[in-house]
């Protein structure tokens, strides 16, 4: 969502999750452009109210999976019937029942590092990442709309936070 | 968040907590210097887990032959020891993936500590295996990758190779279910601290935000990774018991061990869960966080995985004798009333009497009776794993060939090492890290609260409760 570019914040604090829905919907409700919203934990009910769309994150899960699969259960096949063909215990060369168990765990390997690494990087996230954030405080009890004041004006801002109960108000560029 | 809650729910967090003061409670411990009982511990863990390192240095150096293991008895603490330790991991998984996917909100209260001992209880585990190739050094021959040996490949078939595979993914994706819940939480640590301590823990938040789109993404690879998770422990243990199921041994060869040797792990890892929170709350003054509601729901876990145990050990019991086939009862025979009688005693004794006592609501909660029987369980779970891989092999097919066995000191040295390695990972986590997963005990709130559920509730949050759910439809 961010861009490198830096922008001119303005931001209200919220000290509770309850008046921050209700401001949100007040924002939505009055076509104000909200840069973003920070919170110490997931507030459920936020991202219908923001009009975010439900993360696809899960269909790339599920694409890493069947790579997995497909790896797992095709390589063993080029192994045992190309590459090394042996008997085991006499039993045939493609013994699929017996690929079955790495086949699983490879599915399930792929799948969660897959959708994990993407989850950092599509979230600009990870080691060494420094995300300029707007206040100490967002991690622990406060909740946070942010405008961007090339989109919000700050008088408009600033009557939009004092009419929905925003404890406090700040500038920040980042 | 304003969802109705039923009346009749215990509050999961005590003491009428605002979020600043889940804050200051469940980070502050990161941010004191160490307790003497800390420090007494971690020098207690480290002296422990350096003499298991000497032994696993002297089992490299002299070989497998420092180990009383000999041509009949093949197996034995080794295998017991990894097996126990794999099973105690599995209560963390257990927590963190099947009671999300459940919506057991309990389980916030300690996933976070049950996840960790996961990870260090399959590194310990994971251990035995290794030195027990003897030729540590060859350890990569059972990766399958292209080679200039031939190529030579390992076996597919094989259970010991989808051990390999179960193990290696069940730490990966434990490993990266646990860090990705703890991303937020370092964040909320850096956002408290100053200097080097402030760029240590951005470097491990990973410039963490708090972004409504980065949580909604969060909630979606946890419950993702939860139902990844599910699948994958039940998977991991039910591989470790093809390890004995699939052989033609007397006493292994049964179709009852995977569901068996699931039901031993969760209760064996609950048990250590029990033991670890117990002392941890108390030292870290976490008695708010982890009631005696979480005890209790834990006891419950206990009671009913140790009966499952219970049913198997006599399922075992009359199919050997059903079957008509003198070897299993022989074999069965022998585990009773052979020679290590005594540990078949006590494997029943631990794990199936000892878990009764928890019928009894009162018992269920009581914190000292808890902790002792936690400890009998683990030990019965030991007796259990011993029982079924030492006693099966002492007396096989052929009388000439029968042995006993008993552990050499460098054995006993490995073993009390990676009790050493446990304590002493757990002991540094407890120190960098909340062991309490402080967003989403802030998540649970309003609906698990004192002053929002149970009996001293303010009811003038009613009023706003009412409206707000109003406000929803």
């Amino acid at each position: 969502m961010a861009d490198n570019s830096s922008k001119e914040i303005i931001y209200g604090l919220y000290d509770d999750d309850e008046i921050l829905l209700k401001a949100v919907k007040e924002a939505k409700k009055q076509h104000l452009d909200i840069y973003d919203v920070f919170t110490p934990f997931p507030v459920h009910g936020l991202d219908p109210v923001l009009g975010l769309e439900e993360s696809r994150l899960h269909q790339a899960g599920f694409i890493y999976g069947a790579l997995g699969t497909l790896t797992a259960f095709l390589g063993m096949t080029w192994i045992f019937t190309k590459d090394w063909p042996n008997i085991f215990g006499g039993k045939p060369y493609w013994s699929v029942p017996a690929f079955i168990p790495i086949t699983f765990e490879l599915t399930v390997l792929f799948a969660a590092i897959g959708m994990t690494v993407t989850f950092y990087i599509i979230n600009g996230l990870g080691p060494g990442v420094v995300n300029k954030h707007l206040d100490d405080r967002i991690t622990d009890d406060k909740f946070c709309i942010a405008f961007d004041k090339s989109q919000v004006s700050a008088a408009q801002a600033e009557s939009f936070f004092r009419a929905t109960g925003a404890s406090e108000v700040n500038t920040k560029t980042i | 968040m304003s969802a109705v809650v039923s009346p009749i729910r215990k509050p999961l967090i005590t003491g009428n907590k605002t979020y600043h003061q889940i804050t200051e409670d469940l980070i502050s411990p990161t941010e004191k210097t160490p307790t003497k009982e800390w420090v007494i511990g971690f020098i207690i863990s480290v002296a422990v887990l350096t003499f298991g390192v000497f032994c696993i240095l002297w089992t490299i150096w002299v070989g497998i032959g420092s180990w009383n293991l000999n041509r009949t008895i093949n197996w034995s603490w080794d295998i017991t020891n990894f097996v126990w330790w794999i099973g105690i991991g599995h209560a963390g998984t257990l927590i963190s993936a099947i009671l999300l996917l459940f919506r057991q909100k309990w389980r916030t209260g300690v996933n976070r500590a049950a996840e960790a001992m996961t990870i260090f209880a399959v590194m310990c585990a994971s251990l035995f295996p290794l030195i027990h190739m003897g030729r540590i050094w060859l350890a990569m021959f059972i990766l399958p990758y292209p080679n200039t040996r031939g190529p030579l490949w390992p076996n597919f078939n094989s259970p010991l190779l989808w051990d390999v595979f179960a193990i290696s993914t069940y730490l990966t994706v434990s490993l990266l279910f646990w860090y990705t819940g703890l991303v937020p939480d370092f964040a909320t640590i850096r956002d408290r601290a100053k200097g080097l301590r402030r760029r240590i823990y951005n470097t491990l938040s990973f410039g963490w935000t708090g972004s409504a789109k980065h949580w909604q993404r969060w909630e979606s690879l946890s419950l993702v990774l939860a139902g990844l998770s599910t699948p994958l422990v039940l998977s991991v243990h039910t591989i470790v018991s093809f390890d004995f199921a699939t052989s033609v041994i007397p006493g292994w060869h049964t179709t009852i061990f995977p569901p068996y040797f699931v039901a031993g792990a969760i209760f064996s890892g609950f048990a250590m869960v029990l033991t670890l929170m117990l002392i941890t709350r108390k030292l870290l003054h976490l008695e708010d966080y982890i009631t005696v509601e979480h005890v209790e729901s834990m006891n419950k876990v206990i009671l009913l995985t140790g009966t499952i145990v219970g049913v198997a050990y006599l399922t075992e019991l009359f199919i050997a004798w059903y079957s008509g086939y003198v070897y299993e009862q022989f074999a069965f025979f022998n585990r009773a009333l052979g020679p290590y009688w005594w540990s078949y005693f006590g494997m029943m004794f631990c794990n199936v009497i000892s878990p009764q006592f928890f019928w009894k609501k009162s018992w269920r909660r009581n914190l000292t009776l808890t902790f002792f029987l936690s400890i009998v369980v683990n030990i019965g779970m030991w007796f259990e794993r011993f029982v079924i891989i030492a006693t099966t092999l002492a007396r096989d097919y052929l009388p000439s060939s029968w042995s006993l066995y008993s552990p050499s000191w460098v054995e006993i040295g490995i073993f009390i090492g990676t009790m050493g390695l446990f304590f002493t990972c757990y002991l540094i986590f407890a120190r960098v890290a909340p062991v309490v997963a402080v967003a989403e005990i802030k998540h649970i709130l309003k609906t698990g609260g004192d002053q929002y559920v149970g009996e001293n509730a303010v009811h003038s949050h009613h009023d706003t409760h009412e409206e707000t759910h109003h406000d929803h439809h």
